[in-house]
């Protein structure tokens, strides 16, 4: 094909222009298109977040769930749909119809095949938050010089190690 | 509080010191992989509370483990805003933990835990983003070692995690690995060969995808490449490495055959480029961040092809580095306004230069 500009080079770029809402395609050679400032030679790579937010806003198919509201964090589809973001690990489970159709357009399959986990047993857990809470406290206190306060701290810590 | 980077090896910029396989053309690998603290909304979304409570308990897992030795915490909000934009410049936090993003200003809670080589970032945009940056080209040893760290916090930690979507995270892209592994890369042959666009079109092809030197929205300057895969559910960790592996391996074999052409058929033009590079950089009294950049890749091309020699590639990376504004500002011990900085970088970059210039011929 040979360029709608110059019409002597071959054209290697397809342009999409909107003007006055008329759409047109132009076929350049890279050397009109470049003087349109279209880069050819470095091009811009393709955004991955711009082809995701791409792909969300073409979700106009909402889900039976999309109308909710995630019981965890009160995120809706439509917060997801202004930031791009989801507000916790519920709002998967929630919107889950709709997410599993987006991941499947932005990733190269449906399924997590890399490594897979297990969280640790609860008590372990808890203990390990309550010893973190305890020893922040710890630390706020001996900062506002509250030593009382600090000691009993302290000797619950003890406790629980 | 202070910053004192004193605390790591090479104020956290060992990452420089060209130890690493393919140094001359690879400058640094960085791993990161993102995962939340399961039972609080994402950062985004969780209150200050929250943020303080995933901080604590990070912070309460982190001091019994071994895979990150002798690491130190910093709390951004700690900081001053020069000192928050000197840890970005390292590399060693993202714009947003440090609050330089305008659209996301500094959260309570944002923390970064710093070791030798490894870091983790507390309430960035996931509650965790563990990360590894090691010098030249290194996945399979970057990996190994982030791979101990999110083994053990992981046994201390409850991950969010769905058996069919994998480590969640708060943008769907990144979920399932949560890994995104990246290769920082200088490709000035296959800049001027013109065969770039060729290249990075190919890559995109492969699944991956590249960046500027500051990651997502930056821009390419100095012909440093930041290369990483795109996607991150649907393939194991495993077998992205393996794909980045093979895929930058042939690039560097691309950029090396580019840099023998150069040579072949224009060598005393290049030769002449090049030396005017360091030229500028020896004498000039003003230069721009990015003039800087685009020197000193020149600079570099020459001391890779051997035309330059004396001039350690370890020199050249930290000219990266310590010639960005917050550096310049923290040497001379005041803000500079824009026109300061330039001429403190043309100082700075002279002096360097000139400690080695003895050896230079």
């Amino acid at each position: 094909m040979v360029c709608d500009s110059c019409q002597e080079r071959d054209a290697v770029v397809n342009l999409t222009t909107i003007e006055n809402n008329v759409v047109r395609q132009l076929h350049l050679c890279e050397r009109c298109a470049a003087e349109r400032g279209v880069e050819t030679s470095v091009a811009t790579p393709k955004h991955p977040l711009g082809e995701f937010v791409k792909a969300v806003q073409e979700q106009s198919i909402p889900g039976a769930s999309d109308a909710g509201r995630c019981t965890f964090c009160g995120q809706t589809m439509r917060d997801f749909r202004e930031t791009g973001r989801m507000g916790c690990a519920r709002c998967y489970t929630t919107f889950e119809p709709s997410m599993r159709e987006l991941l499947r357009r932005v990733h190269a399959g449906p399924k997590h095949i890399g490594r897979q986990y297990r969280a640790p047993n609860d008590e372990l857990l808890e203990k390990a938050s309550v010893l973190g809470e305890l020893r922040e406290k710890l630390r706020r206190a001996i900062e506002q010089e509250q030593f009382e306060h600090a000691a009993e701290l302290r000797d619950r810590i003890k406790v629980l190690e | 509080m202070t910053l004192d980077l004193s605390l790591l090896p090479d104020g956290g910029v060992r990452w420089l010191d060209a130890s690493g396989q393919h140094a001359d053309v690879v400058l640094s690998t960085r791993i990161r992989l993102a995962r939340n603290v399961d039972g609080y909304a994402f950062t985004g979304r969780a209150r200050d509370g929250e943020r303080l409570r995933v901080l604590a308990q990070v912070r309460e897992a982190l001091s019994h483990m071994s895979a990150m030795p002798e690491s130190f915490l910093v709390r951004l909000e700690d900081l001053s805003p020069p000192e928050r934009a000197m840890l970005f410049e390292r590399h060693l936090v993202s714009k947003e933990l440090a609050g330089l993003d305008v659209q996301h200003p500094l959260r309570s809670g944002a923390a970064v835990y710093l070791s030798d080589g490894l870091s983790v970032m507390v309430n960035e945009e996931d509650h965790l983003r563990m990360q590894s940056l090691q010098s030249g080209f290194e996945l399979r040893a970057a990996y190994a070692m982030l791979d101990r760290v999110d083994r053990d916090l992981g046994a201390r930690v409850p991950f969010s995690y769905h058996n069919e979507f994998g480590f969640l995270t708060a943008c769907p892209t990144n979920v399932g690995t949560g890994m995104r592994a990246s290769v920082l890369i200088h490709l000035p042959g296959l800049v001027l060969t013109k065969e770039i666009g060729r290249v990075l079109a190919g890559l995109q092809q492969m699944g991956l995808t590249y960046r500027g030197l500051y990651g997502e929205g930056s821009e390419v300057v100095g012909n440093f490449f930041q290369i990483s895969n795109q996607t991150t559910l649907g393939r194991s960790e495993e077998d992205l490495l393996e794909l980045l592996i093979r895929v930058v391996g042939h690039v560097i074999e691309r950029e090396e055959e580019a840099r023998r052409v150069l040579l072949r058929d224009a060598g005393y033009i290049i030769e002449d480029k090049l030396w005017r590079a360091y030229g500028t950089l020896r004498y000039a009294r003003s230069l721009t961040f990015e003039e800087a950049m685009n020197y000193l890749s020149g600079v570099r091309l020459a001391a890779g092809l051997k035309l330059i020699r004396g001039l350690s590639v370890y020199t050249l990376n930290k000219l990266l580095i310590f010639s960005q504004a917050a550096h310049l500002a923290a040497a001379e011990g005041r803000s500079l306004t824009e026109s300061e900085t330039n001429l403190a970088r043309a100082r700075y970059v002279r002096k360097a230069l000139e400690e080695e210039a003895g050896a230079v011929g």
